[in-house]
């Protein structure tokens, strides 16, 4: 294998793990809906750095690898109308998994202040936060926006 | 050698291509997170169901998917009937066809497992955990040379 085609094989295992990261959070997104109580939510909070992991190794990686090759593969370069629109569409992902952290961090934080507190049963409030539709609307958004970059992948309109 | 296949790959082999990948990649998703469920979950039942339903319900449709679209453009390429002369196809195919082995004893253990919860079944899905770490290490080198296509 030649350094490139390395450099390719890390690019395409951190779109795994940045994908993977999107899976784990739908599947939190999913149930956290019924964590009503602060402990409920606390427990998920490992998962998630585990996500919070998988996202950022993904994003960081997919950007620094998949530069290196717009600039060290023959055939494609960095303003090839295809690769504009995967930066562009990596950015707005990113914009929106952002957006999507800040609102599911509210429910955290909450919860740990209810344990603080030494409020252990269900709270009304907790539960409107683990249940926002404004976070399933954002991570809805950034998942459609990695499929479409995905797709932008694979079929190179315009290379 | 990737940059020719990428150059020269025919435009209708792109949609089972997609498919592959989006199976794959939902797949490693789905394993990831029954992983961290289990390992995380210190006995709580919600973790442990979690886990293993996140396995069954999103892992197993997507490693069909996978599997299914990889046989597709295998077949497409016209390569069903010749030999299997290249690393990272033979990876592939061991990965995907072993690997389907090692995810149905998964399911099998967490669901025998889930079946006895709470007053046991732990230690089966402590099996599935080690069963879906397995599952990950393997699906790593998968699309290493997925991606790298070493000769």
């Amino acid at each position: 294998m030649s350094f490139d085609e390395w450099i390719l094989a890390l690019h395409v295992l951190s779109a795994f793990a940045y994908v993977a990261g999107i899976v784990l959070f739908w599947v939190l997104v999913v149930a956290v809906r019924r964590a009503d109580t602060p402990e409920e939510t606390i427990r998920m909070t490992p998962m998630a750095m585990v996500g919070n992991a998988a996202v950022g190794i993904g994003a960081g990686g997919t950007i620094l690898f998949g530069i290196w090759l717009a600039f060290s593969y023959g055939d494609y370069d960095i303003w090839d109308p295809w690769i504009i629109a995967a930066l562009v569409l990596w950015a707005i992902a990113g914009a929106f998994g952002q957006r999507t952290g800040v609102v599911y961090m509210a429910g955290a934080s909450k919860a740990r202040e209810l344990a603080d507190a030494g409020q252990s049963g269900p709270n009304a409030e907790l539960l409107a936060l683990n249940r926002s539709s404004q976070g399933v609307i954002f991570h809805a958004a950034s998942s459609i926006v990695v499929l479409i970059i995905v797709i932008v992948m694979i079929w190179k309109p315009g290379a | 050698m990737t940059e020719l296949l990428a150059t020269v790959r025919p435009d209708d082999w792109n949609f089972p291509l997609f498919l592959h990948v989006l199976g794959a990649t939902i797949l490693v998703g789905a394993t990831l997170t029954c992983a961290s469920a289990l390992a995380f979950a210190r006995g709580e039942v919600k973790l442990l169901r979690l886990g293993y339903f996140t396995l069954l319900a999103v892992g197993l449709p997507s490693y069909v998917l996978m599997w299914g679209a990889a046989h597709w453009i295998y077949s497409k390429e016209g390569l069903d009937d010749a030999p299997i002369d290249f690393t990272w196809v033979t990876i592939g195919f061991v990965v995907a066809e072993g690997g389907a082995l090692v995810f149905i004893a998964a399911l099998i253990t967490g669901g025998i497992g889930i079946r006895r919860l709470p007053s046991g079944g732990e230690g089966l899905l402590k099996a599935t955990l080690v069963l879906s770490l397995v599952l990950l290490a393997a699906f790593v080198v998968a699309v290493w040379a997925m991606a790298g296509k070493p000769d």
